[in-house]
């Protein structure tokens, strides 16, 4: 998954939760609750979003660094890449 | 036309989900109506075989219309005739008095003369005013607020809507001025220390898969219905100069809505649901609201209601109570604070309960006993 492929699933997830925003007007450093009014129910369901789409388990204490779309980015990233070489090394583990 | 809520006048039937012949059990939903707060889906209340509908789809009708004639366990189909008395759809909301259909009553209406005057001034059809005066005598305040209703209703696209903000800020509008001229309310307020609520919430959470995970409104929720045991002449309604107990503990979640809004529908007998459920019915509710689809049941069982404003970052938020609940309690934002504890400062995440409650229900010291129930029952999260 690319860069602009994760960009696109964290901008789907939030739209899907506050359908009026417009994805260009989002502040890539800004956090979503500031900009968008999301209040912890939608927090939650937007993490939920993107775990059903990235097959990803992501634990409370790193909500933190989903708070702004670069954030959520380059967090989702490494941590595709994380699950990426776990699933190959234990492929290769005879 | 069941009323689903105080701040409801009228509703469009939207379509018929059974049709006459079709048996019906208690909870199926039976029709979609259209209301201030988005399609509701009303459910049966008793187990029967639908008769015949009576309102087509399309049509708004007053709060208190028949809309179906239901064959109950009874012996014979009731003859189709607008006084008689089928089964109804749905138990009359508790909401103060309306119900009864007010066409039945015209002709016997007492009606002050102010309240002819408003009437006449706003061309509202005082057949279809309820009166809550004495001996159901329309009142001027019963006539401003269904002229106001018929203002919102005319501001409303007669199919179902999208913009249902005019038509809602003055429900809103009108059940909010009716509480504030008739419910003597007091307020109380305390801090509650949370940390041993986060912490196990932080731990509980961590091993929870995400699809799992609590929220502490959860906990909140489900410490003020525990705390309603404790308390009980805080759960219920106001209704014709006497307190009425809940039938369970039904705590009506304020949930604001995206654009502007809110309601408040019922988590049912949440003293009895564990936080796993509670948090998942929660999710639902939330969800349902926002998309405007909630059922009769939700909108008409409210016996308190919980606002949560601290999500918006007030420290705490004292409320006006829902007509004809006695009680609504507001949690602030939780904030880390310096806390004196056994003589030391700590910092520590305080959270600010406020109690609103109706005085001729209760006085400030039962109140005084729910909130200090809800501070003790935070203490043990674990036993939530």
């Amino acid at each position: 998954m690319t860069s602009d492929e994760i960009r696109q699933t964290v901008i789907d997830a939030l739209t899907r939760i506050a359908p009026e925003i417009d994805p260009a007007s989002i502040e890539v450093g800004t956090s979503f609750r500031d900009q968008l009014d999301l209040d912890s129910m939608d927090f939650l369901n937007f993490v939920l979003a993107l775990h059903d789409r990235l097959r990803l388990d992501i634990p409370e204490a790193d909500y933190p660094s989903l708070s702004t779309l670069d954030g959520a980015v380059a967090y989702l990233a490494a941590k595709l890449d994380a699950s990426r070489l776990s699933e190959a090394s234990r492929l290769l583990t005879p | 036309m069941p009323s689903l809520g105080a701040d409801m006048e009228a509703g469009t039937l939207v379509e018929w989900v059974k049709h006459p012949g079709d048996p019906l059990k208690r909870g199926d939903v039976i029709a979609v109506v259209d209301t201030q707060k988005g399609a509701i889906e009303i459910e049966v209340f008793e187990d029967g075989v639908l008769e015949k509908t009576i309102v087509e789809p399309g049509r708004k009708v007053p709060v208190g219309t028949v809309l179906a004639i239901i064959h109950g366990s009874g012996p014979a189909p009731l003859p189709v005739e607008r006084s008689a008395s089928p089964t109804p759809l749905a138990p009359p909301a508790p909401s103060p008095p309306p119900i009864t259909p007010s066409l039945e009553r015209a002709g016997r209406a007492r009606i002050s003369p102010m309240a002819r005057k408003v009437a006449a001034d706003h061309g509202v059809d005082l057949a279809h005013v309820t009166g809550t005066g004495a001996q159901g005598a329309i009142t001027r305040e019963d006539v401003e607020r269904a002229a106001a209703a018929l203002e919102a209703a005319s501001a409303t696209p007669s199919a179902a809507s999208t913009d249902r903000l005019t038509p809602m800020r003055a429900a809103i509008a009108a059940a909010m001025a009716r509480s504030k001229r008739e419910i003597p309310h007091y307020y109380l307020s305390t801090t509650i220390d949370l940390r041993a609520g986060l912490a196990w919430l932080r731990a509980e959470n961590e091993r929870r898969a995400v699809t799992e995970r609590l929220l502490p409104a959860a906990l909140l929720i489900k410490a003020v219905a525990l705390a309603l045991r404790e308390v009980p002449e805080l759960n219920g309604h106001w209704i014709e100069g006497r307190f009425r107990k809940g039938a369970g503990i039904h705590i009506g979640v304020a949930i604001s809505l995206r654009g502007g809004g809110l309601v408040a529908p019922a988590l049912h007998d949440v003293d009895t649901v564990n936080l796993t459920a509670l948090m998942r019915q929660l999710q639902d509710l939330v969800a349902r609201a926002r998309s405007g689809s909630l059922k009769s049941s939700e909108l008409a069982d409210p016996t308190i209601t919980v606002t949560n404003l601290g999500e918006q970052g007030v420290e705490a938020a004292f409320g006006i109570i829902y007509p004809p609940q006695v009680a609504l309690v507001g949690f602030g934002k939780i904030m880390e604070r310096l806390w004196a504890v056994a003589g030391k400062a700590e910092i520590r995440p305080l959270v600010t309960a406020t109690l609103s409650g109706d005085h001729r229900a209760t006085d400030g010291h039962r109140g005084g006993l729910l909130l200090s129930a809800i501070e003790g029952l935070l203490q043990t999260p674990e036993k939530l």
